[in-house]
């Protein structure tokens, strides 16, 4: 197929010689292109790849073939010696096990609380609000994105002190107080409330695609509200639900801050210990082979999720 | 449609290239790369380069003489705060070790950095408060080897016993951080040379122990103050890193009681917190610090006008009665009481001597165990591993 | 139909309602508290006060990591626009070998824990060399950056008629015209929306911007810095207050931009979101 000769779409110049020509060897350009589909693909493909093989691959494999290296205990330099005792101070350890399961478990129940959170909303949101509840609601769901993570978790000190504001409304309420500062319960609470924009929106979108004429269909068969929810909504608003988990659990997986600042002292996750060895230990082995376990985690995670069809979902 | 279209797409082109292009050509100022590590000492300081990186405690940097400095010098000082000497020798060496120009370094980093080639000699003569300081301070062991001056003495102090005084009657020993009254109320420093401190309150109440230096501990020795630190953790709301955890923990009423650095007693009283502290009967651990030169500079010039600076008596003054800390110049006690009365004496500014030699200050751990022991102390990495043991 | 069906409408909306206010109420507390007139935050709010505001814009060091933090936001974005729309029309048009591969690959920055890609590319750097500056933060951001607007073009690409570009190609205009007249303006919303939840998330990124930067401080490492003190805590206050209030703009813009793509329509444009191509041919083109 021959785009190069014949007329010509787009803007009519006066044709000079100069730009005639500029368009038949654009025009033969365009047409080796075209007939040449690998050409076109490496192309597009070729800064990309680059980008990311050179850059980001490369330093993650140079990264965890540290790994098996060490570092100089008083002057902090890397040795390039290969040795598994990275590995064996976190097998033997049972101190790493705990800190490993902590943040594993905690990573899961914030997914699950931010997906049961999300799902009414997600559901109100795309179904039952009006166009203009519609911008409203998406405006604010996308204020907390734009505003200062740190400052957000900063603020949650000030809430779950115990001289903070929920111990000041439950006295007004009459209730006890609640001790849940610097706790797994506050990182519970804030990691919940930090990721959830990102858990309602996959699942705002999923809720968005079912077409209404399925619902009716179900509901015409006899289904009632709940029935029609849990056969035929769900199914089809898991992929956005799994799209929505990967970023509560990668996300819990990895962080640091948050357990810095409103954990306490048994909240110590994967990533701080890994901050510690890099940030302030210097010994970016030991860290490197720390952070395989979340590594090895979000691999398995993601290819559950791409089997249930979440990377069509973001 | 087309229409519309043609226009957003031309308004995104013209978006892409002067995002592009802004982004570019402001190009941010890496600092003139001055030649570094002259292969001799200096004799005068040249023209400052107009900028000065330094890694600093908390609080060590507070625009009260900061912008004097700058205005007089010219040099805008970016300060990048860490929290334990750890930090600080990580931040040193990244990057290839010329990211920062100085560094506020305690006894405990300020050996690892001149081991480890961080940190380069000074001149001691370009800095006229350095003869006003006193004589233990002037050529310390922790910044001075072989003769050679790898920094300027700064402040010292001790690491005190925080207490809120509503809560906790006034204490006199560091038993008041193991009392099981204040469970989950306690908390203390997140930095493996905490164990030193354990070590310290068991050289008294222990001394079956024979535990003579808390920075030199046999492998019993060591195990049982980490016992200790482990029978503490249940006591423990939060280990803290930052100075404004310990703020805001007895600020909002999540801790009473803890260990602590003058700065936050100072920051918590000016906000009407009421809170006070001691130094326990059984002596305190503290430190002593250093501004050291980076050996690959950027900025040495501005460097060396910072070091002067601070070591004028004024500065000094000002920096000990801010931070709560004693100045190791001697000149700077009328200073202090002008600024505030009583201060010279409130931090034995003014007879410093068996003061001084009252505190423990942080150096790091080695095998070697002193001039009494042998050579089988334990190093700062087991430290650091036992650390992460006692805080699972 | 009828009570329960009522009924559950109106508990969703409560719980909507709770949801809002769960959302927004730490960012009304940091809006608050910009007016702290003390410098330790603690609640009861003793009084308020203005006079952190001016202190805040005279902050040198704020105004500094705020315009470091815009232009490498800036960059990145530019960078992840390139390259991100490059790379979905390579795996929209072409089936090649390591297809599935390349999603993956470009979703990692983003689904790895950041501290991961942060120490990978600190190391990375010191063995190699490079100083720390704008340039390593930049390429920290705009790794993760590529894959919003990777995602976003390749789900427009995916809606979009490939018998549009065929019929260009018939009416004789060669590929550059094509790109230019008829593909180019069909994702151009979704290469801004894509390019503004970029910008977002380099804005407000710290954890691999602790690795990458130098002794420079973007916004959020100013802010880290601030929080350490805990002496100018009501500063960091008015700067997110004023972030806040400069990014709804954005916002709104944002909205209305996906509101127009069918992303967010409301049930009766449910058949042409569903996305399927097929569907498409006999319908007015997307965005029209």
């Amino acid at each position: 197929m021959d785009g190069g000769e014949g007329l010509s779409a787009g803007p009519v110049s006066a044709p000079t010689s100069a730009s005639a020509s500029l368009r038949r060897a654009r025009g033969r350009v365009s047409a080796g292109l075209f007939r040449r589909a690998w050409l076109r693909a490496t192309l597009l493909l070729g800064a990309p790849a680059a980008w990311f093989v050179l850059l980001y691959i490369a330093a993650l494999v140079i990264l965890f073939i540290s790994a098996f290296w060490r570092v100089d205990e008083f002057t902090g330099k890397l040795i390039h010696s290969w040795t598994l005792d990275n590995f064996k101070t976190l097998v033997t350890e049972p101190t790493y096990r705990t800190i490993a399961l902590r943040t594993i478990g905690i990573a899961a129940a914030v997914t699950v609380t931010d997906a049961l959170l999300a799902l009414p909303f997600a559901y109100f949101a795309a179904r039952l609000a009006s166009r203009r509840m519609q911008s409203l609601l998406f405006v604010i769901v996308l204020i907390p994105l734009w505003t200062s993570y740190l400052v957000r978790v900063y603020a949650w000190r000030l809430i779950l002190a115990q001289d903070g504001i929920l111990n000041w409304a439950l006295h007004k309420l009459g209730l006890g107080s609640l001790e849940v500062a610097y706790s797994n319960w506050a990182m519970w609470i804030v990691f919940s409330y930090i990721w959830l924009p990102f858990m309602i929106l996959p699942v705002w979108l999923a809720f968005e695609r079912v077409p209404g004429s399925l619902m009716e269909a179900s509901s015409d068969l006899g289904a009632r509200g709940w029935t029609t929810f849990r056969r035929v909504l769900l199914p089809m608003v898991l992929p956005g639900i799994v799209a929505g988990s990967i970023f509560t659990f990668s996300l819990t997986l990895g962080d640091f801050i948050t357990p810095t600042l409103v954990g306490g002292a048994g909240s110590d996750f994967i990533g701080n210990v890994v901050y510690r060895s890099v940030g302030i230990a210097s010994n970016v082995p030991f860290a490197a082979a720390f952070a395989t376990i979340p590594l090895i985690v979000m691999a398995l995670y993601l290819l559950g999720a791409r089997k249930l069809g979440a990377f069509e979902a973001m | 449609m087309l229409e519309r279209g043609r226009s957003l797409f031309v308004v995104a082109c013209v978006t892409i290239a002067a995002m592009v292009i802004v982004g570019c050509g402001s190009s941010s100022n890496d600092g003139s790369s001055t030649s570094t590590g002259a292969s001799g000492l200096p004799t005068s300081i040249g023209k400052g380069e107009g900028q000065l990186n330094v890694i600093a405690w908390e609080g060590y940097t507070q625009p009260q003489w900061v912008k004097p400095f700058e205005r007089q010098t010219g040099c805008k000082v970016n300060a990048k705060y860490a929290g334990s000497s750890d930090e600080m020798v990580t931040l040193m060496r990244q990057g290839g070790g010329s990211q920062y120009d100085l560094v506020s370094a305690s006894g405990d980093a300020s050996v690892r950095l001149i081991r480890g080639g961080d940190v380069q000699p000074v001149n001691v003569a370009l800095i006229p408060g350095w003869r006003d300081f006193i004589p233990q301070l002037r050529s310390p062991a922790h910044n001075t080897v072989d003769g050679k001056h790898y920094g300027v003495s700064l402040q010292w102090g001790p690491n005190t016993l925080l207490y809120n005084t509503r809560d906790v009657p006034r204490p006199d020993s560091w038993s008041t951080l193991y009392d099981l009254r204040y469970k989950g109320e306690v908390t203390v420093p997140d930095n493996p040379i905490q164990i030193a401190d354990a070590a310290l309150y068991l050289s008294r109440t222990r001394p079956e122990l024979g535990i003579r230096d808390p920075y030199a501990l046999t492998e019993d020795q060591l195990n049982a103050a980490v016992d200790l630190l482990k029978q503490q953790r249940p006591l423990i709301k939060k280990y803290w890193a930052l100075a404004s955890d310990e703020i805001d923990l007895f600020k909002n009423g999540d801790a009473v009681v803890g260990a602590s650095w003058p700065y936050q007693t100072i920051t918590l009283q000016a906000d009407r917190a009421s809170v006070a502290d001691m130094i326990p009967r059984e002596g305190a651990t503290g430190w002593a610090d250093t501004w050291m030169l980076s050996s690959k500079a950027q900025h040495p010039n501005c460097a060396y006008e910072w070091m002067k600076w601070v070591s004028t008596p004024r500065v000094q003054a000002q920096q000990a009665i801010s931070f709560g800390e004693t100045p190791a110049n001697t000149k700077a006690c009328p200073y202090m009481d002008r600024i505030e009365r009583g201060a010279c004496a409130k931090y034995h500014a003014n007879a410093p001597t068996s003061y001084f030699d009252s505190i423990h200050f942080w150096r790091t751990p080695t095998s070697d165990c002193g001039p009494e022991g042998g050579n089988d102390c334990t190093d700062y990495n087991e430290w650091q591993q036992k650390w992460t043991e006692v805080k699972g | 139909m009828g009570g329960g069906m009522r009924l559950s409408r109106i508990a969703l909306a409560v719980w909507t309602v709770l949801i809002v206010c769960f959302l927004m109420f730490p960012i009304v507390l940091i809006a608050v508290y910009a007016f702290n007139p003390s410098n330790v935050q603690s609640w009861p709010l003793h009084g308020l006060s203005t006079k952190w505001f001016s202190q805040t814009f005279q902050n040198d060091a704020m105004r500094e990591a705020f315009w470091l933090s815009i232009r490498a936001a800036l960059i990145s974005t530019g960078i992840a626009i390139l390259l991100g729309s490059l790379a979905a029309f390579a795996v929209h048009r072409f089936r090649f070998f390591g297809r599935e591969t390349v999603s993956f690959v470009i979703l990692l920055p983003l689904a790895l824990p950041g501290i991961i890609t942060g120490m990978a590319l600190n190391s990375f750097f010191t063995w190699g060399g490079l100083n720390f500056s704008l340039t390593t933060i930049v390429i920290g951001h705009a790794t993760f950056c590529i894959v919003t607007v990777y995602n976003n073009v390749l789900a427009r690409l995916r809606r979009t008629q490939a018998s549009l570009v065929e019929a260009s190609m018939d009416l004789g205009a060669d590929g550059w015209q094509t790109f230019r007249h008829v593909t180019l303006p069909m994702i151009a919303t979704a290469l801004v929306a894509g390019g503004l939840l970029a910008f977002a998330l380099s804005f407000d990124e710290v954890i691999v911007t602790t690795f990458t930067a130098g002794a420079q401080n973007t916004l959020p490492l100013w802010i880290f810095g601030n929080i350490r003190l805990g002496q100018q805590l009501p500063q960091v206050n008015v700067v997110v207050l004023c972030v806040i209030a400069l990014t709804l703009i954005p916002v709104f813009l944002a909205q209305r931009l996906t509101r127009d793509t069918g992303a967010l329509r409301p049930v009766g444009g449910g058949m042409a979101g569903a996305g399927s191509r097929t569907r498409v041919v006999a319908e007015a083109p997307p965005g029209g």
